[in-house]
């Protein structure tokens, strides 16, 4: 297969790789932006992928999948929260804390539940509908995220709250000498953000990949944190770079099957482009300037 | 109370607090599944501390952690979070078993891998230090890095010609001693003596304390003369040292395998279950050896908790999950309190 005539299939490809990267990155923007740093998103697209395949299991619709998806997100969102915003506990290890419990409850949860080591496939009757294409499927998924994308972006750029959101991450001293309550701005744009990573979670195992694995993240919330940094924590940006890695992740695949280097190599490509992409843009960008640190009024 | 006494107390009651909210979580999550908790905890303390194997496994499984939490623990006091701990691992099993095959040295092989581990921490530490990116993202994607490049070493070059499941041997000459005549070896001698090494660095030279100033306040120590980059390129350093000997340890005193099995299954998660140790030992070196027995003693139960009571193995990494998760509640202790305090 040729390069040139499988490149309208790779971009497909792409699009449908992009999804739950995009959408983890644009949460995380709006995370951010009000000051809290969450890394736990691995762990939580991992987790919802789970419940999130039970959920349309037991109800026999993929909607509810969905649905379940990013509400068990926005739990662990509210528990993040509630320890970085209410107890001002540090951001970093709550993170890592989900993402522990992820690694142990996701195979845990394979075995307990279905009774089936290693991995679960979804069966197709609860799977999203996709439009099937001579150049791949394509999911209604990627016009979601790029609504979510582009509301996220005008809420959080052209509007009263989303002014206040991003005070949040800025100068909450302002924030608060003007009345407006910090803890509850944070404490929402945590969970928002966490329930993003949850519907990308459930995108992964009940549409895109339609399966459960232990691996079923892969490193995309730490590629989504990337990304992030990559935007500038501007939503628009995140899309552009989501679709990017999209791209990467997919070439990958690509050049696994075409066999020309050891396919161990080629795993690694989205990684090591993490990594470069992330070091030649950092200095560029610069932080909300109160991201990650716990506001206590004085 | 003295303020020393209580400042040692409180934090442990912290950590036992969290481990107790552990098992009760875990507990609720297996009758949520349809198993007994008391079966599964019955059988995991049976098959960790109810014979002298069970012992030795116990505080065999509690050597790599040891060392991996260790890696985690020198990064947290000087104001980072290095997760890269599991690459350095790979790193340095696969040193143990290619130098050991040059040359058939046990001093040689830990050396190697320790080495070895250690230049894995290296580009962390220096995109952290000259470009800045943050260590969670660099670490995380050099550990995915570091999984396929050894995963390509394991199935490729050094495979096992004579079994497809592992790679070649550890050769006789290069293997840990063993302990009385148990399955555990010098190894966990050496990862105490690692600990006491690193409580040294830390507390008793002017490198460590460099290290915990500018992990207290980076602008301030500065100030003070301390260069914080270099506090931070020493601290990932140190780190890759021991990660990278819990993996040398690991294929050349664990035995019967002298190897690295298929899929790297007996060298991986050692660097995630550190990063619990650490947080649960408090960030210091002699906190750390007693939380990893706690943890290797985890480990060590799972096989008799499977058999006996039919519980997934993975329930003891639900269960780390959640006590690190505990113990990132700050003033755990004061919650308890006030929670009292309010209904009397």
């Amino acid at each position: 297969m040729s390069l040139g005539s499988s490149i309208v299939p790779i971009l497909v490809t792409s699009l449908m790789a992009m999804v739950p990267i995009v959408l983890t990155s644009v949460g995380a923007v709006v995370s951010e932006r009000a000051g809290i740093v969450n890394i736990g998103y691995e762990g939580i697209i991992m987790i919802s992928a789970f419940f999130g395949a039970i959920a349309a299991e037991v109800s026999g619709s993929w909607f509810i999948g969905l649905l379940g998806g990013a509400f068990v997100g926005a739990l662990l969102g509210m528990l993040h929260g509630f320890i970085t915003v209410y107890l001002k506990g540090d951001h970093i290890i709550p993170g890592i804390g989900i993402n522990l419990l992820a690694m142990g409850l996701v195979p845990f949860g394979i075995v307990a539940y279905w009774g089936t080591a290693g991995q679960h496939q979804v069966p197709d009757t609860v799977r999203v509908p996709n439009w099937n294409t001579t150049y791949g499927n394509i999911s209604p998924m990627i016009i979601v995220t790029l609504v979510i994308t582009f509301v996220t972006y005008w809420v959080l750029f052209k509007t009263p709250l989303g002014l206040r959101i991003r005070a949040m991450g800025e100068n909450p001293e302002a924030a608060d000498a003007i009345g407006l309550n910090v803890e509850k701005y944070r404490f929402w744009a945590a969970v928002y953000g966490a329930a993003l990573a949850g519907l990308a979670g459930a995108y992964i195992s009940i549409d895109w990949v339609g399966a459960v694995t232990k691996n079923v993240a892969a490193g995309r919330g730490f590629i989504a944190l990337a990304n992030m940094v990559f935007s500038g924590w501007n939503p628009l940006m995140a899309l552009v770079g989501g679709f990017l890695f999209g791209f990467f992740d997919t070439l990958a695949i690509w050049v696994q099957s075409s066999q020309v280097v050891p396919w161990q190599f080629v795993q690694m490509l989205p990684y090591v482009m993490t990594i470069i992409i992330v070091a030649g843009i950092i200095g560029k960008v610069r932080p909300p300037k109160w991201d990650g640190r716990p506001y206590k009024r004085e | 109370m003295n303020e020393k006494v209580k400042g040692f107390l409180k934090p442990l009651a912290e950590s036992l607090l969290a481990v107790f909210i552990g098992f009760f979580l875990g507990a609720i999550i297996l009758l949520a599944f349809g198993y007994s908790p008391f079966e599964a905890y019955y059988w995991l303390l049976r098959g960790s501390l109810g014979s002298t194997s069970g012992i030795a496994s116990t505080l065999s499984y509690a050597t790599p952690i040891m060392l991996t939490a260790l890696t985690f623990a020198i990064s947290a006091r000087t104001g980072i979070f290095n997760i890269g701990a599991e690459g350095s691992v790979y790193f340095g099993a696969i040193a143990a078993i290619i130098f050991t095959n040059i040359y058939g040295n046990v001093l040689f092989g830990l050396l190697m891998g320790m080495l070895v581990g250690a230049m894995w921490g290296l580009p962390a530490a220096f995109l952290k230090v000259f470009r800045g990116v943050h260590e969670v993202i660099s670490t995380i994607m050099l550990n995915w890095i570091a999984w396929y490049a050894v995963l390509y070493l394991v199935t490729g070059p050094y495979a096992n010609p004579s079994d497809p499941n592992k790679t070649i041997l550890v050769p006789e000459s290069a293997r840990l001693p063993l302990l009385g005549g148990s399955n555990l070896s010098v190894g966990f001698i050496l990862a105490i003596v690692a600990s006491i090494i690193v409580y040294y660095i830390l507390w008793h030279t002017e490198l460590g304390f460099g290290m915990r100033a500018s992990g207290m306040n980076p602008k301030g120590a500065e100030y003070g003369g301390i260069d914080p980059k270099k506090a931070i390129i020493w601290s990932f350093v140190i780190g890759g040292f021991a990660s990278g000997l819990a993996g040398a340890v690991e294929v050349m005193g664990r035995p019967p395998t002298y190897a690295i099995s298929q899929g790297m299954a007996n060298i991986n998660g050692y660097g995630f279950d550190g990063i619990g140790v650490a947080l649960v030992g408090r960030n210091h070196p002699l906190g750390i050896i007693f939380a990893a027995m706690f943890f290797g003693m985890l480990r060590a139960g799972t096989t008799m908790m499977q058999i006996g009571a039919g519980v997934p193995l993975e329930i003891i990494y639900v269960i780390q999950g959640i006590i690190v998760v505990a113990v990132a509640i700050p003033g755990l202790i004061d919650i308890f309190k006030n929670l009292r305090r309010v209904r009397a």
